[in-house]
């Protein structure tokens, strides 16, 4: 079980890390969590399913909005996190209706205007999200008379929460529908033909994806204690598909590192002061001009240059 | 013997071309037949045409009684009819083992169900077996993608028959397989056919190997059957001669 010592050591990082940080540093590290599980959401519909969306920012706005109109009028936390998801689920299955028609840049198109419409509907549906004014005074989540209100007990459930997450993406894309997921993304004509009903697998990968997102927003919510549609921008759109694309777009681990880097890189770069959006772009643009696969897919091939370099092991080569 | 396949009139040009004009043939139960024609002739659109992949513009498709006209290609694979496409379409980020998978998981089942399902969604032993009979098992852990062209032919065909189909459509199974294989995948064919019964139509370039490997051979030129018979039948064919194999 090799495998899990990694994830295990960082877990444990993970866990010791805000005792030697301040508040913001804890803010950051919860905001963190909050950016990788709407990242693992877009990995899912992008990375393992292939499918390009630009919109969800908007999912984590939405999640958001609920989680937060729902605690604010007293409604428990842990019915709007569900609720948060389910909607966004439900809306992740209406999204999904163009991705049957169009494909790659004209699917980035149509999500993105809907991530502009829903940007729109929370800033003008004033009697409903508050519009500009947004919402304020969202409460923290309480859990078995935890101390979770406080700042670090507020990060470790929402750790917690990115744990749970985790684990059940991880289930589902080892089930036979990840590896539906894949047929898709690599070839569905193909997959057609082999009996993969690519319309419902299209549907559930940006349902899911979506659903995600929303449970991202539901935690995002109550870290911030207030919200109004200016997080929820086609930029943080761009933020998350940038995270997903840099950590490496379909490895599992890829948008937790992709989250770290694309939340780390400014906070960085804020010694060159003026220059930081200037150098922050730069390296964006180098990354991916020289490693489109991004830091895990860098990895990866210079672990196989490594092991090449060994005597592959003796096969009995059939003659094909 | 009633047909298992049957094809009536089926038309499909392409603007000005037309690539399929009026094709009417008939497969039975447990028959191996060849298609061949010269480049341009129509095959690969005749295939794309009763498999739902393009809609013909007239014609009918029959399969085991039931009209199958303009099913689409996943609706074909639930009915049980396999197929190869004429370039090579493998997943190749995938492995090997888990193409093969993936082409028998959606076969049967609720989509629902799949999800509960164990990772290999119970065909593990099928794959390897399938693994074994097309001589991948050595690679099967490898991404498809990094396998040679021949191996990912082997693959490719081999996906078709992973969900035990009764018809199997071949679009040029031995192009660009090296000759020392030709004989291997001439037995496995041959073998799905008398194990499983399995009916086949096989498009392919490669005479020598379409004429030992099947039945029956239509000849297509210009989109129409020029002729039809044994293959000594259509090999001592004057216009076959003249169409196709003289030049
Ligand atoms: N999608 C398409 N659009 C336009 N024309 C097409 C299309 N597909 C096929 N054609 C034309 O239809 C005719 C038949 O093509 P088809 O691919 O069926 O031939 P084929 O017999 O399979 O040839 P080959 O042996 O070279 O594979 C050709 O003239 C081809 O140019
Ligand atoms: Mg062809």
């Amino acid at each position: 079980m090799t495998r899990w010592l990694l994830p295990a050591a960082v877990l444990a990082v993970l866990i010791a890390l805000p005792h030697g940080l301040k508040s913001y540093g804890i803010y950051l590290l919860s905001l963190w969590a909050v950016y990788a599980m709407a990242a693992m959401g877009l990995n899912l519909t992008l990375g393992y399913a292939g499918q390009v969306s630009l919109a969800q920012a908007a999912f984590l706005g939405i999640g958001a909005y609920v989680s937060a109109l729902l605690t604010v009028n007293g409604v428990s936390f842990w019915l709007a996190l569900p609720l948060a998801g389910l909607v966004c689920f439900a809306v992740g299955i209406l999204l999904g209706f163009p991705a049957l028609r169009v494909q790659h840049h004209y699917l980035a198109f149509v999500t993105l205007g809907f991530n502009a419409l829903v940007f729109l509907v929370l800033r003008n549906e004033e009697w409903l999200t508050g519009g500009t004014y947004g919402v304020e005074g969202i409460p923290r989540p309480s859990l078995l008379g935890l101390p979770t209100q406080s700042p670090i007990g507020f990060y470790y459930l929402s750790l917690g929460f990115l744990v749970v997450l985790s684990f059940a993406l991880y289930a589902l894309l080892r089930s036979p529908w990840g590896r539906a997921f894949a047929a898709l993304r690599e070839n569905p004509t193909r997959a057609e033909s082999l009996g993969v009903d690519i319309r419902a697998y299209t549907l559930l990968a940006f349902a899911i994806g979506s659903g995600v997102g929303g449970l991202a927003g539901a935690f995002y919510a109550p870290l911030v204690e207030f919200i109004d549609p200016t997080p929820f921008d086609l930029g943080t759109s761009l933020a998350l598909l940038l995270m997903v694309v840099v950590g490496g777009s379909g490895y599992f681990a890829g948008p937790f590192l992709g989250a770290a880097l694309v939340m780390l890189l400014p906070e960085w770069l804020r010694f060159s002061e003026s220059l930081y959006l200037l150098l922050y772009a730069l390296l964006v643009m180098v990354l991916m001009a020289t490693c489109p696969s991004g830091l895990l897919g860098l990895w990866a091939q210079a672990r196989e240059r490594l092991s090449r370099r060994r005597p592959p092991p003796p096969v009995l080569e059939t003659r094909t | 013997m009633t047909a298992l396949l049957q094809v009536e009139g089926l038309a499909r040009s392409f603007g000005a071309i037309k690539a399929v004009d009026g094709v009417s043939f008939e497969v039975g139960a447990g028959e191996v037949v060849g298609l061949i024609g010269p480049n341009g002739s129509g095959k690969s659109t005749l295939f794309n045409c009763i498999l739902g992949q393009i809609g013909p513009s007239a014609g009918q498709v029959t399969f085991e009684g039931q009209q199958i006209t303009r099913r689409s290609p996943l609706a074909l694979n639930r009915l049980g009819i396999g197929r190869t496409f004429q370039m090579l379409q493998v997943f190749p980020r995938l492995s090997v083992r888990d193409n093969l998978i993936v082409a028998g998981q959606e076969h049967e089942g609720r989509l629902f169900g799949r999800l509960l399902a164990p990772p290999d969604a119970g065909l593990g032993a099928a794959a390897d077996e399938m693994l074994e009979q097309f001589r991948l098992s050595h690679v099967a852990h490898q991404a498809a993608g990094d396998c040679s062209f021949g191996q990912q032919k082997l693959l490719d065909i081999a996906m078709a028959f992973m969900t035990g189909p009764r018809l199997v459509l071949l679009d040029e199974p031995a192009g660009g397989v090296n000759p020392n294989m030709l004989g291997d995948l001439h037995a496995l064919l041959r073998r799905l056919n008398a194990d499983r019964r399995t009916t086949f139509v096989v498009i392919e370039h490669n005479m020598e190997f379409v004429m030992r490997l099947c039945d029956r051979v239509l000849v297509l030129a210009q989109g129409r059957i020029l002729a039809e018979g044994t293959p000594e039948q259509v090999r001592a064919n004057p216009a076959v001669i003249e169409a196709y194999l003289g030049d």
